[in-house]
């Protein structure tokens, strides 16, 4: 490897050639103030258009400043990143992306947790020399998941990378010029009208409150006021992973036990466990995904308990339609039995049965909403809440979640295994699957319950799994783009799968679009899988199809697997959608 | 926000089948976009929503990056013009050397405001970036016409030319 040898602030280094001054600076432990910069590298996402001009250092022999984020090192170069003139530019280009930045900062979704916020403390702004003109865009909260503040835009196009390259979604580009360019959408239509998938990485990745969740938090508190109402909650695999960062607790951190006693004194009448319907959803995938194979049906089965992904192949793929398991997401099925099979258990008619759901995802709250996904005009859920909106709940309260003592989900929709947990993770639906479809093929125990063939980060991964007779073949994709190479594959004839997993997001939902902000630090979604596969080897039971509970109610309520109530209730379908 | 007409029905399809037959001569229809979009304008006289969106899914581009290169180019424009582009150029050398009144002369002149056609509809006014021509400036072009060293009295009888011309066909 080449070598560069040069000197940052007096300080001699050696770095291979390639390396960005930023990156180089970070080895002798000093700090370049960024905004526009993002690196998730191990997750195929990169931003580095260098628009910001926060993070120019002064390089000797150059006449202007440069981008420390883009720039790479030479033999012999001299950096000055504390110079006064490299400190003074960057105060005046943060004060010049303020000088039309709405000061909502108290008011604002994102106060205290905002990338520009912090920036302007770090760099000591105290004044705004340069006023002027404010932006007035219109907001767009057209859809019930994402709401678009373009005035609190600063053109770092992050999110522009995610919807773009990353996800090929394509939805958000530069538009008009000038002082009226913004980050939009086509012919500035609203957000519902476009072929968004709601995935909520570009809210994932923006350092400002230009693109947030929808808050649904006042719609939480309403129903929980009503005594009439029997409000019931479920809490998705990867929340318990994350929520504790939002409590000073270290990325990877499981919380379980303390979410439940934090639901319960928030007033919820029961505590569920989406995990319960995790395990309920593989035994209803992995059953089609046997009947499909064992009766000739459309090969390879895609999972579906992604709503984004779900959005994407419907907008993306009309012609694959019929490629999709037709299982409904577990935090919909969750619902489905909460509102039914419950509700007769607790003699509570089932429109007073309230379901929230605390998802990382902000797509859930799209999904929530479709109404395909209801019963005698019942939505199967009422209000999705991302794990910050959770935690944000938790602090309105007034509990100190990290002083709680930990409790256990209620019974009957709170019982999960090992593979409902894995869930959280990219691989960890199909895993869960493959645990069971063996046993229901084979009706043989499994020897050795972890696939780690399955895992990992990689964007696209395969692997087969032999079963019997039959060697399964299975592809894996997470993050929408590496979904589309798949398919197009598929399209092609060249893939040769039984059964495919796609999660939307890098990382799958543990790196979901409501999670806590990793503000561009990828171990923190490296802990969080670390901790979903912890959480799955210390369950006692890990095979779906040895959850009691959701045996008791195939027993009670449910008769057969992929059967008639099964379908009706666990069971969806889905509609072509336009690119735009 | 705008609700606007995105049918691609309703666009002339024999115009249509003009820009088909472009496309299909180009050898990288998909890195051409700006070449496209200079044959649509040409075609239809301006560019529509419907027609932006009938190129991104000929090209197999995004809708939100042909509409970004659309708005971000001041050639383009989504709205309708007059037979004739006043153009009036705002660059700096024609800026400093009075482009203003004569862009104030052209508007007085035809009773419209900017990128507002005339009642006849044979004239549009607009202001342009640099046209490359600042030693001529200030520069005004009707249609592929350039006019150079333009001052505010010489708007009308240039106008008047173009009025002749349509007179005369």
């Amino acid at each position: 490897m080449k070598m560069a040898k040069i000197k940052i602030n007096n300080i001699d280094l050696e770095v291979p050639y390639g390396t960005t001054i930023l990156d180089a600076a970070k080895l002798v432990g000093i700090h370049i103030p960024t905004l526009c910069h993002l690196d998730l590298c191990d997750f195929g996402v990169v931003n580095k258009v260098a628009s910001c001009r926060v993070c120019v250092v002064e390089v000797e022999k150059r006449n202007t400043l440069v981008p420390s984020c883009a720039e790479m090192v030479y033999d012999g170069m001299v950096i000055k990143t504390d110079s006064l003139k490299a400190i003074s530019a960057r105060r005046t280009n943060l004060e010049l992306l303020l000088s039309n930045h709405p000061f909502e900062c108290l008011t604002c979704m994102k106060n205290l947790d905002c990338e520009l916020q912090s920036l302007a403390q770090e760099l000591n702004i105290r004044e705004i020399h340069a006023t002027g003109k404010k932006m007035d865009h219109p907001i767009d909260t057209s859809s019930s998941a994402i709401v678009k503040d373009p005035n609190k835009c600063v053109m770092c196009r992050r999110c522009e990378t995610m919807c773009n390259d990353v996800q090929t979604v394509g939805v958000l580009s530069g538009i008009d010029r000038g002082f009226n360019a913004v980050v939009g959408t086509a012919f500035h239509l609203e957000i519902i009208d476009t072929s968004c998938t709601y995935c909520g990485q570009c809210v994932a990745v923006c350092p400002t409150a230009a693109l947030t969740e929808r808050n649904d938090l006042p719609n939480v508190w309403r129903i929980l006021s009503r005594e009439r109402n029997h409000v019931v909650v479920q809490v998705a695999p990867a929340v318990r992973v994350a929520i504790g960062e939002m409590f000073g607790m270290e990325p990877g951190t499981i919380s379980t036990g303390k979410i439940v006693t934090a639901l319960r004194r928030l007033g919820f009448d029961a505590v569920f466990d989406t995990n319960f319907a995790a395990d309920l959803t593989i035994m209803e995938e992995a059953t089609e995904l046997v009947h499909r194979i064992q009766h000739g049906g459309r090969l390879p089965m895609l999972t579906s308990c992604c709503p984004a992904w779900v959005k994407f192949f419907e907008h993306q793929f009309p012609d694959l339609l019929d490629i999709p398991s037709t299982c409904k997401s577990p935090q919909t099925m969750l619902g489905a039995i909460a509102k039914t099979y419950y509700a007769e258990k607790i003699k509570v008619p089932s429109h007073r049965v309230k379901v929230v759901s605390i998802m990382p995802c902000i797509a859930k709250k799209a999904e929530s909403s479709r109404t395909e996904l209801s019963k005698e005009e019942i939505l199967n859920v009422d209000y999705v809440l991302s794990t910050r909106e959770f935690g944000n709940m938790i602090k309105e309260a007034g509990i100190e979640f990290d002083k709680l003592p930990d409790s256990e989900f209620d019974s009957i929709l709170g019982e999960s295994t090992g593979a409902g947990a894995i869930f959280g993770t990219t691989g960890g639906v199909i895993e869960a699957a493959v645990r069971t479809a063996s046993e229901m093929i084979t009706g043989e125990t499994l020897e050795k319950i972890d696939f780690e063939s399955l895992r990992g980060l990689e964007g696209i991964r395969e692997a087969e799994v032999q079963i019997g007779d039959l060697n399964l073949k299975i592809g894996i994709a997470h993050g929408l783009g590496n979904a589309r190479k798949l398919l197009e594959a598929i399209q092609r004839g060249e893939a040769n799968y039984h059964a495919i997993e796609i999660m939307a997001c890098p990382g799958g939902c543990i790196g979901g679009g409501g999670q806590p902000y990793h503000h561009g630090d990828q171990n923190v979604i490296k802990k969080r899988q670390e901790a979903i596969y912890k959480i799955d080897r210390n369950m006692p039971r890990r095979k779906s199809h040895e959850n009691k509970m959701v045996l008791k109610l195939y027993e009670d309520y449910l008769g057969e697997p992929y059967g008639k109530i099964a379908h009706e209730l666990l069971h969806t379908c889905y509609t072509p959608g336009e690119k735009i | 926000m705008i609700k606007t007409n995105l049918n691609i029905n309703d666009l002339d399809k024999n115009l249509l089948r003009d820009l088909d037959s472009y496309i299909e001569s180009l050898e990288d229809p998909k890195g051409s976009l700006i070449n496209v979009l200079h044959r649509a304008q040409m075609l239809f006289g301006y560019l529509p929503h419907n027609l932006q969106l009938y190129v991104s899914r000929k090209l197999d581009l995004n809708a939100a990056k042909v509409n970004g290169v659309v708005t971000f180019y001041s050639f383009f424009t989504e709205k309708k013009t007059g037979k004739y582009v006043v153009s009036v150029c705002m660059g700096t050398a024609c800026y400093v050397k009075g482009s203003e009144k004569v862009l104030e002369k052209c508007l007085t002149l035809l009773d419209v405001e900017k990128n507002e056609i005339t009642k006849d509809g044979l004239f549009s006014v607009k202001d342009v970036r640099c046209i490359g021509a600042c030693g001529l400036a200030p520069v005004l072009s009707v249609g592929e016409k350039v006019y150079g060293h333009v001052s505010a009295d010489m708007v009308e009888d240039i106008l008047n030319k173009f009025r002749g011309d349509e007179n005369d066909s």
